[in-house]
């Protein structure tokens, strides 16, 4: 493998980590959304915020991918592909991260609640400031293995012709005949990524739980 | 917005499509089967007295759980060949999801064999049962139990997982998809039908799966 094949990766990976971020980020705002909706006091919010985590999470990422890309381009909206897929990621990313804060919610203790209501807060500030900072800390495990989950997703932007790592690889395993060391290169950069996020958040979970005994 | 929904492909192939979906829970089924007993043993070896083995046994973990699958799947199905192994590409794909499966696997038999109280393994020896005897009834029995709930929601993920074999064209309901697709070029028509007959399909196996785990795994633990 030659400099140009090398450099082509690396430029797929830069895809990779762009696709990664957006996603993640557009998709923390939008989950804190649907976490609020599942945790709130109206069945009606509740029941649909539940319907639509349940619908992510029994789907294939795939298809999700196909169905929003597809389905943009049928109400004629001229997106960038680029643009689509991020779409499709901050989707899925909101489903899953919703369902992960819902429970670090669930996971504040009551009294918590309880005490800031006898102070007056509206629910506004009873989130703000008293229940969501904890529960964000509850759930900082859970939201990097998710994390890691997504980055390794954005590989499937491949089937609809993103040119992100993995399509960048089967790209150039095409022009050089030599699958398995390419493949073993975009893995190991994959790994690079994952890996150290990977057991940040192991080692969190093991000082909450230690903190938690 | 002028594109008129057409779903008489669909409809035409949807025979086709519902034997898909038989072929994606036969690779779902495959996979699992094969994850539990790499799981099982991969969880003997990564607490083996023998270094190497441990150590070989963690690197398969941490390199299968941060990696994605679509890296891991072309490179066993270039790999396999080079090694003599001609397959068929769903056997490769079988291949795929238990070596994934089974790395998850691990990981989660290994948390439910932690939470066993040693006092009972060695209650158990101290009893003159012999080891195997032990960790099959003392160990793995209570941590199946314990973990039954994660293992379930993993096969879930794999049986969702296998919508991405369709990238070495192994026989399942994307790839069905996919040829009417590309006969057709209704994309969402065909796409949106097949995401609820993923749906569909994991609601089934968990349903399958729960009622398994009500039916041999349902006293308490502790």
């Amino acid at each position: 493998m030659g400099k140009g094949e090398f450099l082509f990766l690396l430029k797929g990976l830069q895809w990779t980590i762009a696709l990664s971020a957006v996603g993640f980020i557009c998709g923390m705002v939008t989950g804190l959304g649907v976490a609020l909706l599942r945790t709130s006091r109206f069945r009606f919010l509740k029941r649909s915020a539940a319907g639509y985590i349940a619908v992510f999470q029994g789907t294939p990422l795939l298809m999700q991918l196909f169905v929003v890309y597809y389905g943009l381009a049928l109400y004629g909206l001229k997106l960038d592909a680029w643009v689509a897929i991020a779409i499709g990621f901050t989707l899925h990313a909101s489903a899953y991260l919703g369902e992960i804060w819902r429970g670090a919610i669930e996971a504040v203790p009551r009294g918590q609640m309880e005490a800031a209501r006898a102070l007056s807060l509206s629910y506004f500030w009873r989130m703000k400031d008293v229940v969501l900072p904890q529960a964000l800390r509850i759930s900082l495990p859970a939201t990097i293995g998710f994390l890691v989950q997504l980055i390794k997703g954005t590989s499937l932007a491949a089937f609809v012709g993103f040119t992100e790592l993995s399509r960048a690889g089967s790209m150039v395993s095409n022009q050089i005949f030599k699958p398995l060391l390419v493949f073993g290169i975009v893995g190991l950069m994959y790994f690079a990524i994952c890996w150290p996020l990977s057991i940040y958040g192991s080692r969190l979970e093991r000082k909450f739980a230690a903190a938690a005994r | 917005m002028d594109y008129k929904l057409d779903f008489g492909p669909v409809i035409e192939g949807f025979p086709n499509l519902l034997w898909g979906c038989l072929g994606t829970l036969g690779l779902a089924m495959s996979g699992m089967t094969l994850a539990i007993a790499i799981g099982i043993g991969g969880v003997v070896l990564r607490d083996s007295r023998i270094k190497p083995l441990r150590w070989l046994t963690m690197a398969f973990v941490e390199v299968i759980r941060n990696t994605p699958f679509l890296v891991q799947i072309y490179f066993i199905f270039f790999a396999l060949p080079l090694a003599g192994i001609l397959l068929n590409p769903t056997i490769t794909a079988v291949i795929a999801l238990g070596l994934n499966g089974g790395a998850y696997a691990i990981e989660i038999i290994r948390g439910g064999v932690q939470s066993i109280n040693k006092g009972q393994i060695e209650a158990g020896l101290a009893l003159g049962l012999r080891k195997p005897v032990v960790f099959r009834t003392i160990v793995l029995k209570p941590a199946l139990r314990a973990i039954y709930p994660s293992l379930v929601s993993q096969f879930v993920l794999l049986t969702l997982t296998t919508s991405i074999a369709s990238a070495v064209s192994a026989y399942e309901l994307t790839s069905v998809a996919k040829r009417i697709e590309s006969d057709s070029f209704r994309s969402f028509e065909v796409y949106g039908t097949i995401t609820l007959l993923y749906l569909a399909m994991s609601w089934l196996v968990m349903l399958i799966l729960n009622s398994i785990g009500s039916r041999y795994f349902n006293y308490p633990i502790k």
